[in-house]
């Protein structure tokens, strides 16, 4: 079995693992980061997002060879303690129903934030508009992004 | 007396040779009206898909380099490579849409406005004709039309064929289409 060689959440991991197995998998699976959540399977729901160099990528759809050799951030990534400014804006907003889609969502809005630390709703519309949630918490998402953008403002970790 | 006869044959072989450059854009065009050549030569900011043409699922949009916009950047979901399953997003290296500064428009346009587009450098990317035919015959975007996936369907010429058009096209003149 070939091997990769990849950094997830800081830390350097060496997975055993055929390089054409989605990187949900080796998160899921090899590493046992189930917070990244399996949705559609095909690219169109958002629910797997991670973060893979800055970008907000649909880990059903990137093969884990991609990720080789590259930083990867998932939902487990973002604080220890939930001291994220999104993590803590979703709690104040109290954002989440059934919350399955939820760490996609977070993992979208902090790239969006990173590109853009005050969105306007209409970017904030488009940087997301790719992560469904049939909950239909979108007012609430969009509130916890400007609250989360307001946070980091304000120096919250 | 003879000077007009020269003249007549001369604008006679133009016509000839026009009317053979038009029919070959012609079957050009059938390809470049293929969805999968127009779902991303489109005005405005919102690409289309599948073979339905319909707008692209998600409000994805062009974005300042044609590459989408902040955590929607086309390579979020579409990869190297197509995805082997149904419904799923089609790949290649750096997929994205012309950029808005040279937005290359085909969808909405007539065959004639789409060969003017094509041979106009200020409409077409800055490509002269040899240019151009680099462009159709290597350019892995325009050979992944020929291979896009499953449940697409592929141009109505091969590739080999539209290549060969499309020279023919050039090579009598690159003459367009009237209204």
């Amino acid at each position: 079995m070939d091997k990769t060689h990849l950094t997830v959440n800081g830390k350097a991991v060496e997975l055993e693992i055929d390089p054409t197995t989605p990187l949900l998998w080796a998160l899921r699976d090899h590493l046992n980061l189930t917070g990244t959540k399996y949705g559609c399977g095909i690219g169109q729901c958002g629910a797997c997002t991670v973060v893979l160099e800055g970008n907000a990528v649909r880990s059903c759809q990137v093969l884990v060879s991609r990720a080789a050799g590259k930083g990867v951030t998932t939902i487990e990534g973002l604080s220890k303690d939930r001291s994220h400014p999104v993590q803590q804006a979703w709690l104040m907003e109290q954002v989440p129903q059934c919350g399955y889609c939820q760490s996609g969502q977070i993992m979208a809005a902090t790239v969006l934030l990173a590109s853009k630390p005050d969105p306007s709703d209409s970017e904030i519309d488009d940087a997301l508009s790719g992560n469904i949630c049939r909950c239909g918490t979108y007012h609430r998402i969009r509130r916890a992004v400007h609250r989360a953008a307001e946070l980091a403002r304000k120096g919250t970790k | 007396m003879f000077a007009m006869t020269t003249a007549k044959y001369r604008a006679s072989a133009q016509t000839q040779k026009d009317e053979e450059s038009i029919r070959a854009f012609s079957a050009v065009a059938s390809v470049l009206l293929s969805p999968r050549c127009l779902n991303c030569h489109i005005p405005g900011d919102s690409p289309l898909q599948g073979d339905a043409q319909t707008p692209h699922n998600m409000n994805v949009k062009r974005g300042p380099d044609g590459r989408g916009t902040p955590a929607m950047r086309c390579t979020n979901c579409h990869q190297a490579t197509n995805s082997s399953q149904l419904h799923a997003p089609p790949g290649r290296p750096d997929w994205r849409l012309p950029p808005p500064s040279m937005p290359l428009v085909w969808k909405g346009l007539s065959v004639a406005g789409i060969c003017r587009a094509l041979k106009d450098p200020a409409t077409n990317g800055g490509m002269t004709s040899a240019q151009l035919i680099e462009h159709v015959s290597d350019d892995p975007f325009v050979n992944w039309a020929w291979n896009p996936g499953p449940g697409r369907s592929v141009p109505p010429l091969s590739h080999d064929e539209f290549v060969s058009r499309f020279k023919e096209w050039i090579e009598a003149g690159a003459a367009c289409p009237k209204e």
